[in-house]
């Protein structure tokens, strides 16, 4: 075909395992990108995405080498290209934009600086033309007030700044093609929409093409036309986006698009048994045979070659054809709270602020008032229950929860505690009693386990403190916990890094869930997770709700997987509650302004549907002083008094308040459907 | 911003400050004074008590110390054991001594340090980072009197190239003492150097694989600009505050030298002072090299706090 | 709930402190420079050790007409200005040191790595005030502050423990500090404030085992740091008093003769580098071992 302008031919790259023998993290990969086409790679850990996108430059990490096939760019073979060649394609005709864009770029160079570097390498114009030109593609990718960024140092810009930066750092060269790492992971959700829709006017106007790496489905959706799924090293599906995501006929991305939790379903995902295999350790036959429903003994022996189906699909499987008939377990609604009586957590006029404890106050044992974090926050929690905080970076979430777990002492309110009144600010103030109604399980599942310890002794530390049992009964409950988070008694004496990603979370969970805790606090429990691993997290942690009674405050800025979990939720905005109601309001209408530009930016795994960019990605640096938090970028802005008075609490119906100055009927009346159909 | 340099020197005045309280409070708590120590047998009854009235002995230590820190700042040091000299001539003539030692062995050893840190680095683990490595390890730990020994007897005792011992006087001139300073200046480098040496190189390890410097590559940026522009900043900027460390320990810690060469510095003055129950002396030396030490750390500071982008800015903001 | 298996009756054994201990070893020596560096410390520190039972002579023994013999059959090492034997006094000059700086050590790292991993969680103004006090100490050179105390207490082996142990332990407090500030960032230290454990349980359980790596590579080099002070002040005859053989007052002791008479300085200049040297092998194998960043600051 004349226009495929990367071409990789049975590419297979490896690393030299501990015992010398070969390990393969990409096997006879084969993919072609026209010119002008986006193609998505997906794919979780372990997959060899990233290594495929960094190999179609001639790019491999150290540690890695070729093993076979080629990688064709323009009809150059990337790896048979001396330095200097390479050095003149890289940057130019072919670009990357990185994962981390923060980190990828030099702290002791100022922006304009490297962007002039960048054109002076692959850039036609003479030299007097650069300035100009970068004032250009800085405005290109929308970015406000260039000429002041040209200045700036990388670590003066927020994430979405910096990622732009990159990309026009990327279009400098004017590239025929664009290698995308996960662009826009780690960003807000209204920052991640915006950038995605900048690459498709870039991808519409240039016509470069573009390869998209990314583990989120929804993203993928939005931007490219062709997806390639990833799994083991291998390309297990390849078809159009529509195809893919509609009738997906290979096992894997059949789960794992059953598993993507989705705005529009409220239920619980369908989860995923097992996990992905670690880079270099596929077995024999095919790669997904231990997960897989339809698996036969053919599979395990016999590795699948990859063929094209009626459809245009090509697929890597034995059975493909069957997938559809893959029953989709256990999608289930979360169930109701349990518990009735008197809250589990009440939170009252809450403020928390990071100044610093000052001398004088901690002498008088009075609390030190600085600026104020997060701001008169009310909430309570009922038995059983599961109550969201949502919001980007900024909001305060993770903030509250902390203050209620007693790591921040608050400024100013208090959180009471069920019947037992008030709840001291500070852990080392709390009585033993206090502490073990409340546990906290943590985003990071490689932070949250000590590396050193054995999971015997990281269950037995809640055990001894909170019931002081002796060795034998300890030994027999950590059992037990274990059970329940589905792993079996020989965990026991595993260390932390034998562990995948899912189990130490399990583990992190099962530790909270010891203490026999009222209420536990989860940060953001599944962001660090695989999709595939996630949905089995969310439904273990429901189950325990309901098993046990306990209640979560669950924060998190995933709106679809609040929206599957969570019986209320709670929108923040720099640290100031929203709206707050049962989730079924909150995600209805109407809608506090900022819920609605929440909801509007998340993507959903499907090609026909686009987000709406109700306001900019503009990163505030803290709360106004006075007014509405949200008076500098709210779409429906009233005029002075937003700007001037605290917005009152409307009473949107049973348990649903939303904090406005517009009056409830305008509120209600709003925009009929969130989600427009897209135009391409 | 510059208020963050002020609050600097202000910490800075206040670790001299006590650090001064430490040396006071040091020489007040050993056996006996100034007096015992030139008395010796005699110091008792009538002799002692007169001694002590005399060198204002007998004064509370609060005044003492006042006294001694307002002279310090005038740079009034005040007599030494024997009355015989000032101190602040004893002191100015072998200060700048090992000034001038101090000088020289920055001048050779610094480059070296740095050629080699980055060069090392740059082939790692081939031939000439291993070598370069392993004479580092050796240099920085053989001690210094082992190495003075070894190259006197090297250079002045069988070659007869230099000459093994300083014999110059303390307030001769500078260049009087060329060229009996260069083996001391061999030696004293020779620490330091590899200190620096092995700070260099791992610095620039840890940029060389750094993300933005894959990104630079992966940009198309040729090597040699990539060294110079997007490694070096980042790499030697942690350095500033090694090479300051080992910059003021160069006027401390080089007693053995000067012992071992004759050389008429500061250090050998403090053994002389110690040795002689020169308490006045040894008080006055330590503060000042103390003093020194305080201000090139906080000459360090400053300069990271110059050079390094993020902080600059963040400074800049919160003032 | 479904009925359980019986659970085993005892706690699992977990990867015992022994095991890993030896597996550390192993690994040591795997790598030539660790195998090395263990081989001559070990040496030596045998050899200190037997020294009475393998010298030739009397190391106290002076002739006045064997002066600045050259090594023959008699005398392996030749014979020093006094006309004692230098193999004896080269074999026994290393067991004050080694004696003196082998307990020193264990103490310095003890005291030094328990304040800083103590002042590294409760950080605030405490951490605050004892870093300045430590910067201000720092601020001293280490012979200064040696001297001043073996002036007044001599340089008896009781007044040296505890005097290195304890300046030497300084350093100590600021790289144990400075690691558990890596430690205590992550989130398992937070879940165990969080559960509401004590200080010291948290020191133990969670800092200390994450922080031991760190502080043994210290511990190492802290040795190396220790024998050069130690033999310095010997040298400059502060040290240990003659005729106690010493090989930093050995090497002073032969200064003179040295062009004339060589072996009488270089055997315990060659012995002494090899000990050092056999210490700081070991530890950079150790560091690399255990994949602590070795990040070397200037001595003491």
């Amino acid at each position: 075909m004349a226009d495929v302008i990367i071409d990789i031919q049975d590419l297979s790259v490896g690393f030299t395992g501990r015992n010398g023998a070969e390990r393969a993290v990409l096997r006879n990969i084969d993919l072609q990108v026209r010119r002008g086409e986006t193609v998505g790679l997906v794919g979780e850990s372990g997959s060899g995405k990233s290594t495929l996108a960094l190999a179609a430059m001639g790019y491999l990490k150290t540690g890695l080498r070729l093993l076979g096939g080629q990688a064709l760019f323009a009809g150059e073979s990337m790896f048979a290209l001396p330095r200097s060649a390479l050095q003149a394609l890289r940057g130019g005709r072919i670009a990357l934009i990185p994962q981390n864009s923060g980190q990828s770029l030099t702290p002791t160079l100022r922006i304009g600086a490297q962007l002039a570097e960048a054109l002076r390498q692959h850039s036609r114009l003479p030299a007097d033309a650069h300035p100009p030109r970068i004032i250009e593609l800085l405005t290109r990718v929308r970015l406000p007030d260039p000429g002041a960024i040209v200045r700036r140092y990388p670590h003066e810009l927020s994430g979405g700044q910096q990622q732009r930066v990159a990309i026009a750092m990327a279009l400098a060269g004017e590239p025929e093609a664009l290698l995308l790492d996960e662009p826009t992971t780690g960003l807000d959700v209204t920052t991640q929409a915006h950038i995605l829709e900048l690459l498709r006017e870039i991808n519409a106007e240039t016509g470069t093409a573009m390869v998209y790496v990314s583990h989120d489905l929804g993203a993928i959706a939005r931007v490219c036309d062709r997806v390639a799924v990833l799994y083991a090293g291998e390309v297990v599906l390849q078809g159009t986006t529509r195809q893919v995501l509609a009738t997906p006929l290979h096992p894997y991305a059949h789960g794992l698009l059953a598993s993507i939790p989705r705005l529009s379903d409220a239920r619980l995902p369908a989860a995923l048994d097992g996990r992905p295999p670690a880079p270099g350790d596929a077995g024999p036959g095919c790669g997904f045979a231990p997960r897989c429903a339809l698996a036969g003994e053919r599979c395990r022996q016999e590795r699948p070659a990859l063929r094209l189906l009626a459809d245009g699909q090509l697929v890597r499987c034995h059975f493909a054809e069957q997938t559809p008939t893959i029953a989709v377990k256990g999608a289930r609604t979360s169930s109701a709270q349990s518990g009735t009586g008197a809250p589990v957590l009440s939170i009252q006029g809450l403020g928390v602020s990071y100044a610093r404890a000052r001398l004088m106050d901690q002498l008088l044992g009075r609390r030190t008032v600085g600026m104020l974090t997060v701001q008169g926050v009310d909430l309570g929690i009922q038995p059983g229950e599961t109550l969201a905080l949502v919001g980007e970076s900024g909001s305060g979430k993770s903030t509250i929860l902390k203050a209620v777990a007693g790591l921040l002492a608050p400024a100013a309110g208090q959180i009471g505690f069920g019947d037992k009144g008030r709840l001291a600010d500070q852990v080392e103030q709390r009585s033993r009693a206090d502490l073990q109604r409340i546990q906290l399980v943590f985003q990071n599942p490689d932070d949250s386990l000590n590396p050193r310890q054995t999971v015997a002794e990281i269950l037995a530390q809640p055990l001894e403190l909170y019931f002081g049992l002796p060795r034998d009964e300890i030994v027999a409950r950590s059992v037990q916990l274990l059970e329940r988070v589905r792993l079996g008694a020989h965990y026991l004496e595993r260390l932390p890094n034998q562990l995948s990603g899912g189990e130490k979370q399990r583990v992190a969970i099962a530790r909270a869930f010891a203490a026999e805790p009222e209420l536990v606090l989860c940060d953001e429990v599944t962001s660090a997770l695989d999709v595939s691993v996630q949905a089995a997290v969310l439904d273990l942690l429901d189950e325990l709700r309901v098993q046990r009674g306990t209640a979560y405050l669950f924060v998190s800025h995933d709106l679809a997987v609040v929206r599957a979990l969570s019986h209320r939720v709670a929108v923040l905005y720099q640290g100031r509650l929203c709206e707050v109601g049962p989730s079924a309001a909150v995600y209805g209408s109407p809608s506090h302004p900022y819920t609605e530009v929440l909801l509007g930016a998340v993507l959903e795994p499907d090609p026909d549907q686009a987000p709406t960019l109700l306001t900019d990605d503009v990163v505030e640096s803290g709360p106004p002083a006075r007014g509405c938090a949200f008076q500098r970028r709210c779409p429906h802005h009233q005029g002075d008094a937003c700007n001037q008075v605290e917005p009152p609490w409307q009473d949107a119906g049973p348990g649903h308040r939303i904090r406005c100055h517009i009056p409830l009927a305008q509120l209600l009346a709003g925009p009929a459907t969130r989600q427009q159909p897209a135009h391409a | 911003m510059l208020k963050l340099i002020l609050r600097r020197v202000a910490l800075g005045a206040l670790t001299i400050v006590l650090v001064s309280l430490i040396i006071f409070g040091a020489i007040e708590a050993l056996p006996g004074d100034a007096c015992t120590a030139v008395l010796q047998q005699d110091a008792r009854g009538e002799t002692l008590l007169n001694c002590q009235k005399e060198l204002g002995l007998d004064r509370p230590a609060t005044t003492r110390y006042a006294e001694w820190i307002s002279g310090s700042l005038r740079g009034d040091f005040g007599m030494n054991a024997h009355r015989t000299k000032r101190i602040s001539e004893l002191v100015g003539d072998r200060v700048l001594n090992s000034l001038l030692l101090g000088a020289c062995a920055l001048a050779v050893g610094l480059p070296v340090a740095f050629l080699f840190g980055i060069l090392a680095a740059l082939r790692r683990d081939r031939a000439l980072d291993l070598s370069v490595s392993s004479i580092a390890i050796a240099a920085m730990t053989i001690p210094e009197f082992v190495s003075a020994t070894v190259l006197i007897l090297v250079f002045s005792g069988w070659l007869g190239w230099l000459p093994g011992i300083v014999t110059t006087s303390a307030s001769a001139p500078i260049k009087d003492f060329f060229p009996e300073i260069i083996l001391p200046v061999v030696v004293l480098s020779m620490v330091m150097t590899a200190h620096i040496l092995r700070t260099v190189r791992s610095s620039m390890l840890e940029v060389l694989d750094s993300d933005y410097v894959r990104m630079a590559t992966l940009k198309g940026v040729p090597y040699r600009r990539m060294i110079l522009v997007h490694v070096l900043p980042n790499a030697l900027l942690p350095a500033i505050n090694v090479v300051a460390l080992t910059v003021a320990w160069l006027l401390g810690g080089v007693v053995v030298i000067e012992t071992v060469f004759n050389y008429p510095g500061l250090g050998r003055l403090m053994v002389s002072a110690i040795s002689d129950r020169d308490l006045a002396l040894v008080q006055t030396v330590a503060l000042i090299v103390a003093s020194v030490y305080v201000i090139v750390n906080l000459s360090a500071d400053v300069l990271t706090l110059l050079a390094n982008p993020r902080l600059r800015t963040a400074a800049t903001r919160a003032a | 709930m479904s009925t359980l298996p019986a659970p085993p009756l005892s706690l699992p054994a977990r990867p015992g402190a022994g095991q890993r201990l030896l597996q550390t070893l192993r690994e040591l020596m795997a790598r030539p420079s660790g195998a090395i560096g263990l081989l001559l410390v070990l040496l030596h520190v045998v050899i200190a050790l037997a020294s009475p039972w393998l010298a030739t002579h009397d190391y106290k023994a002076v002739s006045a007409i064997n002066i600045l013999l050259p090594p023959d059959a008699k005398h392996w090492f030749g014979t020093d200005h006094l006309g004692r034997d230098v193999f004896t006094r080269t074999l026994m000059g290393g067991r004050e040191a080694i004696l003196v700086t082998a307990i020193a050590t264990p103490l310095a790292v003890v005291w030094g790595g328990l304040l800083g991993i103590y002042l590294g969680l409760v950080g605030g103004r405490r951490d605050d005030v004892l870093m300045r006090v430590v910067d201000a100490f720092l601020s001293l050179p280490w012979i200064l502050k040696m001297l001043l105390l073996i002036v007044i207490f001599g340089a008896s082996t009781q007044v040296l423990v505890p005097t290195l142990a304890f300046f030497y332990g300084i350093p100590v407090i600021r790289i144990a500090r400075a690691a558990t500030h890596n430690v205590v960032a992550r989130d398992f230290v937070l879940a165990a404030r969080a559960r509401g454990h004590d200080h010291f349980t948290i020191m133990r359980r969670e800092l200390l085992p994450n922080v031991l790596d760190a502080l043994m590579v210290e511990g190492a080099m802290r040795w190396s740091w220790m024998l050069l002070a130690f033999t310095s002040l010997s040298f400059l005859g502060f040290g240990v008093s003659p005729p106690t053989p010493d090989w930093g007052l050995m090497v002073a002791d032969s200064r003179t003769y040295l062009p004339i008479a060589p072996w009488a300085g270089l055997y315990p200049i060659l012995f002494l580098s090899t000990l050092i040297i056999g210490i700081n092998l070991t530890a950079d194998a150790l560091a690399k071992t255990l994949g602590v960043d070795k990040a070397q600051k200037a001595p003491i």
